[in-house]
């Protein structure tokens, strides 16, 4: 029955599209079974879990910042004047069903998505995969990261509660300080001086429009050019660059895929349900004379929090003012995310590789000591800052005063990535070493 | 977590009854039935496949594996491993159904009753787990590993396609070339387009022009409270300190200054800035010059204000120079002085803008 009506629809739709070569190419297509290829998906479907949680808290979500009165459920602020944005996310929390639990899944599946996004670009990194032909796609990928932090960013600024509010006012410390166009870039990003009315209704439309609109386009293309392209391999039997090994899409990579997006989905649910996240109503609405001690960024922005944290306090003067604020907010990340869009041609400097051919097996971390160092030493830094961003956090902790924390994170800060360099290469170059040994015995073996 | 947050979690389930409840009519209606018989009929189902995995007479073969010797057992019985395997997995998927079954029905039951986040969030994830780890059960243990190996397709195009292609598009260029109006007319609209859609980012912000070196204080201002009420000299205890406003926009981020008494004879305060703190009077600006975010804390013992943000320091005896942290600049003064009638009052508008640093900020 359901057979004879596939049959139906699929010949209608033939007709009409043309789709069956197509069809047939796609449930054949072959994807590589190993699980660090499912880092990417992960992304994807955090996205998607992402909009379909989104456009339920858009429904409800006012980014007004006019004084409303709250009535509702929670009594704590029962009749207390709020910010409309405020107001409405507490409504959405308390008063709508399930609210709550949507507006944590979202919150948590973004924590997610770019968890995900970075764990992808990091193997890829680690297993050299932007090689020709894929440097486009690695430019797309990285694109998307950055994009996917910004979105991070406006999210947890419109709600404006006090933590949101004293993210914002960093955001603009850190826009107002670029040379020459630093007060220019700031007005018209945040409308006037933070606080201003405009900057949340602005966030508000980034976040739902813009920015995901990007997102779900550049995506596309992502995939687009990945079937096109289709995926790498690891080194293994009858993998070489002219070959693809694997399953086919269909049935058993797409119930396994499948399977993916609904347990992802399932953690999230959990996650949303049973561990609280973003409790607006214990920081309170945005005040601009109150701050919270102990605030951190979400988790993505909190290598950028650590690095003000740690950088000494010296500006540089001249006829005019460079703030400090400039060099690990805008200047780090931006020396970073220049390296990871440039790295594919750097790596071709590295590595004397000037062949035209495409590569489609992947280098193995120990295979390119330089490489996996190198990620090592700056996965490291920032391991460093992102501990830096809790400093006061580790000091009250440890019982010990902020600025002794400060100073041994500054000096590990500046030590630990070169001996992170340095241990991580001698290990890729033994471990080279060993294996090329052990292929040399299996060689002689054999020929015997 | 504290008892605020427990108050928060309960206040959902302390929902009034209305008055005049009464409880319902217990007959079930039409969609309860077919539910229920849905759920029974997925029960029924997954519990027979369950029950076969113990019927050890069916297919005549034990289902008891011994891996260890199975493994290098050269005569083992394909066909019965494979029975075997096929028993587990589909034990496997429709266990992992039961549970996705079970969190549905919970999840309908949760949110119909109004239960809390917890139950909601749970019973979901619970559903969409089942079905989750159904399918990767279905995929690993009932779907047969077929490794495929295919060769890949050039991507490039051959040479004299790539010329052709580049022949079609010189033929279609000289079409455009020949009429020379059109490449006007293209680049000029290009450009106009290009500066209305910069000119429309102009909407976007004010020009900041001088609205950054504006301190809002202006002199002879009654230092002002929260709350409105003007600052008398006798006000604050030595080593203790408060929030003030200029007395026309109090609550303003900008003009946020913190009043703080100290020790007159301690005080080494820069060069001509001599008579701005009478009584041991200071004031600030309590916008961190770091970041911007508000100078919150005041250790009386060391003299030290510091941004709860990142932690920078300064001292409230010089000046509130930056002894620590990522500030680098000090926190603007305010001048003082006490009116005939002992009120304090700005003896002009801070020292420098007040807030994070930038390009044109005077150095």
């Amino acid at each position: 029955m359901i057979g004879l009506l596939g049959r139906w629809f699929g010949r209608a739709l033939d007709r009409r599209l043309g789709l069956a070569k197509f069809v047939r190419r796609a449930v054949n297509h072959v994807f590589p079974d190993h699980w660090s290829f499912m880092l990417g998906e992960i992304a994807l479907y955090s996205f998607a879990i992402l909009v379909a949680t989104g456009v339920f808290l858009a429904m409800f979500f006012n980014s007004s910042s006019q004084k409303v009165i709250y009535h509702g459920s929670y009594r704590a602020l029962d009749g207390v004047q709020l910010p409309a944005a405020y107001e409405s996310v507490i409504h959405i929390s308390f008063d709508v069903p399930a609210g709550l639990l949507i507006r944590q899944m979202h919150h948590w599946a973004a924590l997610i998505f770019i968890a995900a996004i970075v764990a992808h670009v990091a193997r890829l990194f680690f297993t050299a995969a932007y090689r020709r032909p894929r440097e486009i796609n690695w430019m797309i990928g990285v694109t998307l990261l950055v994009l996917a932090l910004a979105n991070g960013f406006f999210g947890y600024s419109i709600p404006s509660d006090l933590l949101s509010g004293a993210g914002m006012r960093i955001g603009y410390a850190i826009l107002l300080s670029v040379p020459i166009v630093g007060q220019w870039l700031a007005f018209l990003f945040f409308g006037a001086t933070v606080p201003a009315s405009v900057t949340v209704p602005r966030f508000y439309s980034l976040h739902i429009f813009l920015v995901p609109a990007l997102i779900a386009a550049l995506i596309a293309l992502h995939l687009g050019i990945i079937w096109r392209q289709k995926h790498t391999n690891y080194p293994g039997p009858q993998r070489t660059d002219r070959t693809i090994v694997g399953s086919r899409l269909w049935p058993s990579y797409t119930a396994k895929s499948l399977g993916l997006f609904f347990l992802l989905f399932a953690c999230v649910a959990a996650l949303g349900g049973l561990v609280q996240i973003d409790p607006i109503w214990v920081y309170g609405p945005y005040d601009p004379v109150a701050i919270a001690p102990g605030a951190q960024p979400d988790w993505y922005l909190g290598w950028v929090e650590g690095a003000m944290r740690l950088f000494p306090g010296v500006n540089l003067r001249g006829q005019r003012l460079v703030p400090n604020v400039f060099f690990p907010g805008m200047l780090l990340p931006f020396l970073i995310f220049a390296v990871l869009y440039l790295y594919p041609f750097i790596d071709k400097l590295i590595y004397f590789d000037e062949s035209d051919e495409a590569h489609n097996v992947l280098r193995l971390p120990f295979e390119q000591p330089f490489n996996t160092a190198l990620g090592c030493a700056v996965l490291m830094f920032l391991l460093v800052l992102f501990f830096a961003g809790g400093d006061d956090v580790i000091a009250m902790a440890t019982d010990s005063s902020v600025v002794d924390i400060r100073t041994i994170l500054q000096a590990l800060s500046l030590a630990l990535p070169p001996l992170t360099f340095g241990f991580v290469y001698i290990l890729c170059r033994r471990a080279r070493q060993r294996r090329s040994a052990s292929v040399a015995v299996t060689t002689y073996e054999h020929a015997r | 977590m504290s008892n605020r947050l427990k108050e928060i979690q309960r206040v959902p389930d302390e929902k009034p009854r209305r008055p005049g409840f009464k409880p319902r009519n217990p007959r079930f209606s039409a969609g309860e039935v077919v539910l229920s018989a849905l759920v029974l009929k997925m029960y029924g189902s997954a519990a027979r496949n369950l029950a076969r995995l113990f019927d050890h007479k069916r297919d005549g073969a034990s289902s008891r594996a011994e891996p260890s010797v199975r493994a290098y057992d050269r005569d083992r019985d394909p066909e019965r491993d494979r029975v075997t395997r096929e028993r587990w997995g589909t034990a496997l998927v429709a266990a992992a159904y039961l549970a996705s079954a079970t969190g549905g029905v919970v999840f309908l039951i949760s949110y119909w009753t109004g239960a809390g986040n917890a139950w909601l969030g749970g019973s979901l994830a619970l559903f969409l787990g089942g079905i989750g780890c159904g399918l990767v059960f279905y995929s690993h243990k009932l779907m047969a590993k077929r490794e495929a190996v295919e060769a890949r397709e050039e991507l490039a195009s051959s040479p004299a396609e790539r010329e052709r292609a580049w022949q079609d598009i010189c033929a279609g260029a000289h079409d455009i070339r020949r009429r020379g109006l059109l490449t006007t007319v293209a680049i000029g609209a290009a450009g106009f387009g290009a500066a209305i859609g910069v000119s429309l980012f102009r909407s976007l912000g004010a020009p900041p022009g001088r609205s950054l070196f504006d301190t809002v204080w202006k002199q002879g201002q009654r230092l002002t409270k929260m709350d409105g009420t003007p600052v008398s000299i006798d006000a604050l205890e030595q080593g203790s300190m408060m929030i003030v406003f200029p007395e026309d926009s109090i609550g303003d981020e900008k003009a946020q200054t913190v009043l703080i008494r100290v020790d007159e004879t301690r005080l080494r305060l820069p060069e001509g800035r001599g008579n701005w703190a009478p009584k041991g009077y200071v004031a600030y600006s309590r916008v961190c010059t770091h970041a911007g975010c508000p100078v919150g804390m005041f250790e009386a013992t060391t003299d030290l204000l510091m941004c709860p943000c990142h932690q920078s320091t300064f001292d409230v005896l010089r000046g509130a120079n930056p002894t620590g942290g990522p500030a680098a600049r000090a926190l603007p003064q305010l001048p003082l002085y006490a009116d005939a009638d002992g009120m304090l009052r700005a003896g002009g508008g801070f020292t420098e803008p007040p807030g994070p640093g930038f390009w044109g900020m005077p150095s």
